[in-house]
């Protein structure tokens, strides 16, 4: 989508400068992670980005060790920034449009886990599956 | 009413109302004037004062002796720093630009907004302290009657109203603009029949003022 | 009919991981601009809802609520709510068509009564009842009939929340909005022509999540969308601050992004989510496309003076009216002058001289 940005008429308008405060936001939230156990969620829509300055906090934040990849209600990309604990979530639709972009301050994000009621799902499918096969 | 139904009324109905009377009021003025028209000069005239007129009108913008100097200072600095604040605010911002640009037809040159915001506040403050003089002077005081007041807020609040809804202090813009342009409204009303009218009748009054002075040979 | 599926059940049934309704669940709470925090709470109310009916009536409309928010062609957040629903009846949208279609309405009002949401789109004319009927039931009266029941109505588009076009000087049908009629149900007003499509499923999103009526401001439009006026979050304000306007469409200003204020854009008095939450799909919006606000949003909007002429231009012709003033002073002022004059001319007539003598005689006697 930031291509767009140069289609429009913009011109170069004042940065809201505010890259600088969510990283300390996440340090803050990582030192509450390890002495209190709490996780902290980021909701990067809510707030005023300038063109431009998404991309410098991901770029400062860069890539860890892991991404995941979840195909449900269409994509979703959960990586792990180089920062051990800080999660980018990013939830597309099926055409690739981007629904949701969350930072997770958390060990694992939630959404990754394997869930109780697909796990119920799960176990009857299976059942299924057997009494047919036998 | 509703925010939209007010603003609705004061930019149409209500900018009518106050420019027909103003244009009214002002036109009357102007032709009872000039129709009682003077009486006939029967000495032998120097010049015929019409050039020294427009000279006065100029002239009379500034002290020209020093007992007014000494004694006048305080008038003379706030009126002028008034004044100045007044015009600019009033004809070299856009907004207002684009208004006059609707029935005139053409428009000019804008100064930046942030500029005329101070020369708002600046014209506010020599008003605050003209009226502080007027109650405190023991002189003025004593001459002052309520139409003075009146007219001092009738000038006032077109600036703070403009001020605020620029700042979007305290209300809601729509109100703040809509209560801008009321107050403009009542100022054009009131204008043709109170003191405010100086506006039109000083330059006629200095021409001739001037005017005499040159048909008559003495430094004018 | 609505069965008694919770809502989360539905979206099992078709298919969705509880992975993809927690992810459904994050989105929506983004969307209704909630904090993050509150994922578990909405996943709870979801999971709870049962599928409300909801009863969409068109009034005098152009349809461009209902193409607004229909008109996604693969499955999108507001995809996903809209199937949520029980769209009971939607005329133009339902396949059943005339007594068929209104009998169904009657059943869905009577097996829901109390607890379905009545959507409006489109004005109702109140000055010729007959000026806009549905199978040959008045506007009016399929309102009056169908709010009885309703839970709550949400008025979607200016049209239903405000009158909007059909309201425009000089009102040939005597278009009234929703709140104008309906005096006794809690009314949402989900105002915009049309309004963001995200707002108006975000608005049923609150309605099934918490199961009551988003905080309204004074117009009675959810807070959460219409709280923030667009001039304030608009991006080219700094421009504006600065005094930096385009003067027409295509100049350099207008190329480097600076105010639209001169073109006639309505930002300051108009509160919507444009500014922030943007069309489709946050690509952009009027102003960033170089256009200036309409003010879509706001009530009678059609007759704020035009949408190319600025905030600060009055809405009649200043010119005319201070062309009748100048007659009038013009006029009067002649007469009156002439008056004077004549007084001035009768004083000097009887302009009694007195002499010496005369004084004289005077001091004698």
């Amino acid at each position: 989508m930031t291509e767009l940005n140069t289609c429009s008429a913009s011109g170069d308008y004042p940065l809201t400068q505010n890259v600088v405060p969510i990283l300390h936001e996440i340090r803050h939230a990582l030192r509450k992670l390890l002495d209190e156990g709490e996780a902290t969620i980021i909701d990067l829509r809510a707030m005023p980005f300038a063109p431009g300055e998404e991309d410098e906090l991901e770029a400062r934040l860069g890539t860890g060790e892991v991404t995941v990849r979840i195909e449900a209600l269409g994509p979703s990309v959960i990586k792990e920034t180089s920062y051990a604990g800080v999660w980018l979530v990013v939830h597309y639709n099926t055409e690739e449009e981007i629904m949701g972009k969350f930072i997770e301050i958390t060990h694992v994000p939630s959404i990754i886990e394997s869930q109780t009621e697909d796990i119920k799902s799960g176990i009857q499918a299976l059942q299924e599956g057997l009494t047919i096969d036998s | 009413m509703s925010a939209v139904d007010f603003l609705l009324w004061v930019r149409g109905p209500g900018l009518a109302i106050a420019s027909i009377i103003f244009v009214f009021g002002m036109t009357l003025k102007l032709f009872e004037i000039f129709m009682l028209g003077r009486k006939k000069n029967l000495a032998e005239l120097r010049g015929s004062g019409i050039k020294e007129g427009f000279v006065t009108i100029f002239t009379r913008s500034r002290h020209a002796d020093t007992y007014s100097t000494r004694h006048t200072k305080f008038t003379y600095y706030s009126g002028w720093v008034f004044h100045l604040g007044l015009f600019i605010t009033v004809f070299l911002l856009t907004p207002h630009i684009e208004l006059f640009k609707s029935f005139l037809g053409f428009g000019w040159w804008a100064l930046p907004t942030p500029i005329v915001d101070l020369t708002a506040v600046i014209a506010m403050i020599a008003l605050l302290a003209i009226l502080f003089h007027r109650i405190t002077n023991p002189v003025l005081k004593y001459l002052s009657v309520g139409q003075d007041y009146v007219v001092w807020a009738l000038t006032f609040l077109p600036l703070l109203t403009g001020y605020m809804a620029y700042h979007h202090l305290f209300f809601r813009y729509e109100w703040l603009l809509g209560f801008h342009i009321l107050s403009v409204c009542i100022l054009l009303v009131f204008f043709p029949f109170t003191k405010l009218t100086h506006a039109m009748t000083l330059f006629i009054s200095r021409w001739y003022n001037g005017m005499m002075g040159g048909e008559k040979g003495v430094q004018q | 009919m609505s069965d008694d599926k919770t809502l989360a059940e539905v979206l099992r049934n078709q298919g969705v991981s509880r992975r993809g309704f927690l992810k459904f669940c994050a989105t929506t709470a983004s969307m209704m601009a909630l904090s993050p925090a509150m994922v578990p709470r909405i996943a709870e109310a979801l999971e709870q809802a049962r599928r409300p009916s909801v009863i969409w009536l068109s009034f005098q409309e152009c349809t461009g609520c209902t193409e607004s928010l229909t008109r996604s062609h693969t499955p999108t957040i507001e995809g996903l709510i809209f199937d949520a629903i029980s769209l009971d009846y939607h005329h133009t949208l339902q396949a059943a068509s005339g007594d068929a279609a209104e009998h169904a309405r009657e059943e869905a009002m009577k097996e829901n009564w109390g607890k379905y949401i009545l959507v409006v789109d489109g004005s109702i004319p109140v000055g010729h009842e007959n000026y806009s009927t549905i199978a040959g039931i008045s506007n009016l009266k399929m309102l009056e009939e169908t709010a009885k029941g309703a839970a709550a109505i949400v008025a979607v588009g200016s049209c239903a929340a405000f009158g909007g076009l059909p309201m425009a000087n000089p009102n040939p049908t005597g278009a009234a909005a929703v709140s104008d009629i309906i005096k006794d149900k809690p009314i949402i007003n989900v105002s915009g022509c049309p309004p963001i499509p995200v707002v108006i499923t975000g608005v049923l999103a609150q309605f099934l999540t918490f199961g009551k009526v988003p905080d309204l401001d004074s117009l009675g439009r959810p807070m959460a969308f219409y709280g923030k006026n667009i001039h304030d979050r608009c991006y080219r304000r700094p421009f504006y601050e600065r005094g930096e306007f385009a003067e027409t469409f295509d100049d350099e200003g207008a190329k480097k992004g600076w105010c639209l204020f001169k073109l006639g854009c309505k930002g300051p008095i108009t509160y919507n989510a444009c500014a922030t939450t943007k069309w489709n799909e946050g690509t952009s919006w009027p102003v960033e496309s170089g256009h200036g606000c309409l003010g879509c949003s706001e009530p009678r909007f059609w007759d704020m003076g035009g949408f190319y002429n600025a905030l600060s231009t009055p809405t009649i012709d200043i010119a005319k009216t201070a062309g009748i003033g100048l007659a009038a002073g013009a006029a009067i002022g002649v007469a009156a002058g002439a008056l004077n004059r004549a007084k001035k001319a009768k004083a000097t007539r009887e302009h009694e001289t007195v002499t010496v003598d005369d004084l004289e005689k005077g001091e004698k006697s």
